[in-house]
C-alpha cells in the first residue's frame, strides 16, 4: 500500500495527495508520471508527478475530480492508501538551456507543468507561463508556479481572474511583446494543446505538448495510449508523454480519449448513487 | 482428510494398453461460453488411478526427455496408481515446482505425451491432466510442500518478471538457500499466468496458490516495481546490494500489422484485450472499474494461443459473433489443438486463408469494419509453412464492432534500454550462454521469452530453472573471489 500522507483541496474539485513512495521520488524527474491503482477493484489511471521530495521520500499528484475513479479519490483521507503506484513512467522532459521557454497550463495540466517549469528555470532558461482556467478558482497552483517563473501570464474563459480569454491568445499577445520564444510547451486538454500547436506552427516556435491518453499497464505493453506522431505510431506511455506537438495528430488523441465516454458515464452514476447521502450532507454543509 | 485412498493393482502390460485413455470432464460449450469459470474440470481420484495404470513404466522412458524440464514422468505416474498423491506431487517437485499450472497449459501433445510408446498404436498416457491432479488434490486438501531449502548462502538474487521464467528460477535459487526478491511491474505478480491466460484456462487462485508457495519458501516479492524505471539494473547491484541478476521479463510488446486503420477506437491489441479482462476483470465492469467493450461482433487477428484466448474470451463477454482472421489454414495455426478444439465448441467462426487488408472506421474514429483478402498456399517458407499467397480479386469486407490483433509479441525494452553493455540481437531479444543463461554482462543471466522471443511457459519455466543453476555456480565462484559483480556507473534510465 502506498500510504497518503496529506491530502487537501486546493481548489474546487483538485485535490493534491502527498503520497508515500521513496523509490520514485529517488528517481522522478520533471514530465514523468505514474500509474496509480487506488482500490483492489479500481481501475489503474496515469497521473503525472506534480513535485517530488527524494528526502522525505513523497511525490506530490494533483487529481481533477472527472470520473468515477477520481471522484473515490477525493473522497480518501490522510493516512489511507493507495493500493499500487508506478514509476516514475515516461521519457523525461529534455531539459537544457534553450534561452526563453513559454510554459502553457491549463486546468489539470498545470500540476504537471510545475517540476517542468522548474527545471527549465533551474537550467538557466527565461521561463514565461501562461496559465489559464474557466474560471479564476479552477487556475491552479499560482503562487507555485510563480516561484519558478520570470513571467506569468493569467487567463480565464470567464474573465474572472487575468485576461478573459484563452491562453492562445495570450501567447499570442507574449510573442507580440516579448518576440518569439525558443521552446513552447503546452500541457493541458487536447484541444488547447492542438490550438498552441497550430498557433505556433506557421511561427515556426518549437512545441512541445504532454499527451494524457487512455493507458493500463503505462509500461508499452497494453498499447491503449498509441497515438500518431508524423503519420507514425507511437506509445504516450514509452515513448512520450511529450512530442513535439506540430507532428502530434490531435484529433485522433481527442477521438481516442473518447473510447469509453458511455461506461465513463456508467460508472459515475453509479458512483453518485451509492453516494447521494455524502454528497447531499456536502451541499447542506455549504 | 479421512477418505483412505487405495490404489489399484499393476496390470499385466498387455492388459494396460487395453485400458482407453480417459477423457477430461469439461463444462458443456453452451454453458461454459456465459461464464469465465474453468472449462476443463480435471479428473476424480479413481480416474487418475486408471489412467495412470496404462503406463508401461518404460525403461528408458522417450516421455522424461520431451519434457523441458525433466520430471521423472513414469514415477510419478506410478505413485499416482499407487494412490500416493502426496509422493506423487513430492516427485514431480523434484524437478517443477508449478504443476498446477504446467499441467494446464503445457503443450504436452508436443512434449512428453507425442513420444509416449502407446502413441504409436493407441493414444498416450493423459500425463498432462495426472500432472494436473496430483497438483489440484494438494490444493483442494489445503496442503502446502514446500521443498527442502539449502542452508542460507548469505547471496541475495534480484529476479526481474514474475512470470513462468521468474518463478521458477526464484523457486530454484529458494532452495540453494539463496535470498530472493522478484519485482514486478504490475500490481500483481504472475506475469503472463495473471494478466494474458484467462480463468478458464488458468483460474487465477491457482497462481496465488502457487506463488504463495514461493513465498512460504521465503521469496520476497515487489510488485509495483518496474527494473529500467524505479531502478535499474546496476542500481540492483550497486544501491540495492543484489549479488547476481535474473532477467525474465518476457514478451511484453504487443506486435500490430502495420495495416491502415489500426488506430481506430476499438482495435486492441491482444495484451490490452486480456489485461483488461484478466488483471482488471473488466468482465464485472461495473462492479470493478475498468471497462472493456466488444460490441456484437468481433474479429481476432491470428491464431495462436493468445488468439484463442481473445477469442473465447470475447465470447464469455457476450458478443454474437466472434470471427477468427488468419491466413493460413487450420493445419498450419500455432494453437494447440485442444485450444482450437474447445474454440470450435464454442461457435467461433473461424476464416482461414483469409488475410486482412484495412481496418475501417467512421468518421468518429471508431473501428466498423475490416477488408479481408483470400489466401492460398503455396511453397513453404523459411518456418517450413506453405506460405499464403493472396487470391487476385476475392477482398470482401466484414462488419465489426471490435478487433483483436493476436499476430505475437516482442521483447519489452523497458529493462534492456536502461541496461548498458547488454547484448540484445537484432530482434531486441537478450543474448544468453545455451548452457548458463548468462547474458553479456557479469552476473546478469537472462531466460524465457526475453531470450527466445514468445514461446511457452513450461519453456519459460524450463530457461528459469536452468538460469538458477547458472547464478548458483557464478555466487560460488564469487564466494571464491573468482569473479566480481559489475562496477558500471549508474545510467540514466
Amino acid at each position: 500500500m502506498f500510504r497518503v500522507i496529506s491530502k487537501e483541496e486546493i481548489a474546487p474539485k483538485f485535490h493534491r495527495f502527498v503520497v508515500e513512495a521513496p523509490e520514485i521520488a529517488r528517481k522522478h524527474k520533471p514530465g514523468q508520471f505514474v500509474m496509480v491503482l487506488p482500490t483492489e477493484t479500481g481501475e489503474r489511471i496515469p497521473l503525472t508527478i506534480a513535485a517530488s521530495d527524494p528526502a522525505a521520500g513523497t511525490i506530490t499528484l494533483v487529481v481533477q475530480e472527472v470520473g468515477k475513479t477520481t471522484m473515490g479519490m477525493a473522497l480518501m483521507a490522510a493516512g489511507e492508501g493507495f493500493v499500487s503506484v508506478v514509476g516514475p513512467l515516461g521519457t523525461p522532459t529534455h531539459i537544457e538551456k534553450f534561452g526563453t521557454v513559454v510554459c502553457v497550463g491549463g486546468g489539470a495540466g498545470i500540476a504537471p507543468m510545475l517540476p517542468i517549469a522548474g527545471g527549465l528555470r533551474r537550467a538557466g532558461n527565461r521561463v514565461l507561463s501562461i496559465l489559464g482556467g474557466r474560471t479564476q478558482e479552477l487556475v491552479i497552483l499560482r503562487a507555485e508556479m510563480e516561484a519558478v517563473s520570470d513571467e506569468i501570464v493569467y487567463t480565464t474563459d470567464d474573465g474572472s481572474f487575468g485576461r478573459k480569454g484563452l491562453v492562445t491568445h495570450a501567447l499570442a499577445a507574449l510573442v507580440e511583446s516579448h518576440g518569439k520564444p525558443d521552446l513552447v510547451v503546452a500541457i493541458g486538454p487536447a484541444i488547447m494543446m492542438k490550438a498552441v500547436a497550430e498557433m505556433t506552427r506557421p511561427l515556426a516556435i518549437p512545441t512541445l505538448a504532454s499527451l494524457n491518453s487512455i493507458m493500463v499497464d503505462g509500461t508499452g505493453m497494453c498499447g491503449a495510449c498509441r497515438i500518431a506522431v508524423d503519420g507514425q505510431t507511437k506509445f504516450v506511455c514509452v515513448d512520450g508523454p511529450e512530442f513535439d506537438a506540430h507532428k502530434v495528430d490531435f484529433d485522433l488523441l481527442i477521438k481516442r480519449l473518447r473510447m469509453y465516454l458511455p461506461e465513463e458515464q456508467v460508472a459515475r452514476e453509479k458512483f453518485l448513487a451509492n453516494h447521494e447521502c455524502r454528497a447531499m450532507a456536502g451541499v447542506a454543509r455549504g | 482428510m479421512g477418505d483412505e485412498i487405495r490404489g489399484v493393482p499393476e496390470l499385466p502390460k498387455a492388459a494396460r494398453m487395453k485400458v482407453p485413455r480417459h477423457p477430461m470432464a469439461t463444462q458443456e460449450p453452451l454453458e461454459r461460453i456465459k461464464n469465465f469459470a474453468e472449462v476443463a474440470l480435471g479428473y476424480s481420484p479413481e480416474f487418475a488411478m486408471e489412467e495412470a495404470q496404462r503406463c508401461l513404466q518404460c525403461a528408458n522412458p522417450p516421455c522424461v526427455k520431451g519434457c523441458p524440464v525433466g520430471i521423472d514422468i513414469p514415477a510419478f505416474v506410478q505413485l499416482i496408481r499407487e494412490g500416493d498423491f502426496a509422493g506423487s506431487l513430492a516427485k514431480i517437485k523434484e524437478t517443477n515446482t508449478l504443476p498446477a499450472i504446467c499441467g494446464r497449459v503445457c503443450p504436452q501433445e508436443e512434449q512428453c505425451e507425442v513420444v509416449c510408446v502407446l502413441t504409436k498404436k493407441y493414444k498416450p498416457v493423459a500425463i498432462g491432466r495426472l500432472e494436473r491432479f496430483v497438483a489440484d488434490w494438494e490444493l483442494s486438501h489445503g496442503l502446502t510442500s514446500t521443498p527442502q531449502l539449502a542452508a542460507r548462502t548469505g547471496h541475495r538474487v534480484a529476479v526481474v518478471g514474475s512470470g513462468p521464467a521468474g518463478l521458477a528460477c526464484a523457486a530454484e535459487l529458494a532452495r540453494f538457500g539463496h535470498k530472493v526478491t522478484i519485482f514486478e511491474a504490475l500490481h500483481k505478480p504472475g506475469g503472463v499466468l495473471v494478466y494474458g491466460i484467462p480463468q478458464f484456462r488458468l483460474p487465477k487462485e491457482i497462481v496465488t496458490f502457487e506463488i504463495d508457495n514461493l513465498s512460504r519458501m521465503g521469496v520476497e516479492m515487489r510488485t509495483d516495481f518496474v527494473i529500467g524505471k524505479t531502478a535499474t539494473v546496476h542500481e540492483l547491484f550497486a544501491e540495492y546490494g543484489y549479488d547476481a541478476v535474473f532477467l525474465g521479463t518476457g514478451a511484453g510488446l504487443p506486435y500490430f500489422l502495420g495495416i491502415p486503420g489500426e488506430n481506430y477506437i476499438g482495435v486492441l491489441s491482444a495484451n490490452e484485450f486480456l489485461t483488461r479482462v484478466n488483471l482488471m476483470k473488466a468482465y464485472d465492469f461495473p462492479r470493478t472499474d475498468t471497462p472493456v467493450r466488444t460490441g456484437r461482433r468481433v474479429a481476432v487477428v491470428g491464431s495462436g494461443n493468445v488468439a484463442m484466448d481473445c477469442l473465447r474470451t470475447a465470447k464469455r463477454l457476450g458478443a454474437d459473433e466472434v470471427i477468427c482472421v488468419y491466413r493460413r489454414t487450420r493445419n498450419e495455426s500455432p494453437a494447440r489443438r485442444e485450444e482450437l478444439e474447445h474454440a470450435e465448441e464454442e461457435a467461433i467462426d473461424f476464416r482461414w486463408l483469409s488475410a486482412p487488408l484495412a481496418i475501417l472506421g467512421n468518421n468518429e474514429g471508431f473501428v466498423t469494419g475490416v477488408r479481408i483478402q483470400r489466401m492460398e498456399l503455396g511453397e513453404p517458407d523459411a518456418s517450413g509453412r506453405r506460405r499464403p499467397v493472396p487470391i487476385e480479386g476475392s477482398e470482401y469486407e466484414i462488419a465489426i464492432d471490435t478487433i483483436v490483433i493476436a499476430i505475437g509479441q516482442g521483447p519489452n525494452p523497458l529493462a534492456t534500454r536502461s541496461t548498458p553493455g547488454l547484448e540484445l540481437n537484432r530482434h531486441g531479444n537478450i543474448v544468453a550462454d545455451k548452457e548458463t543463461m548468462a547474458t553479456s554482462i557479469p552476473g546478469v543471466f537472462a531466460g524465457g521469452d526475453i531470450v527466445t522471443g514468445a514461446a511457452t511457459v513450461i519453456l519459460a519455466m524450463g530457461a528459469g530453472k536452468q538460469a538458477a543453476l547458472g547464478i548458483h555456480a557464478w555466487l560460488d565462484r564469487l564466494a571464491k573471489g573468482e569473479v566480481a559483480k559489475p562496477t558500471l556507473a549508474a545510467t540514466t534510465a
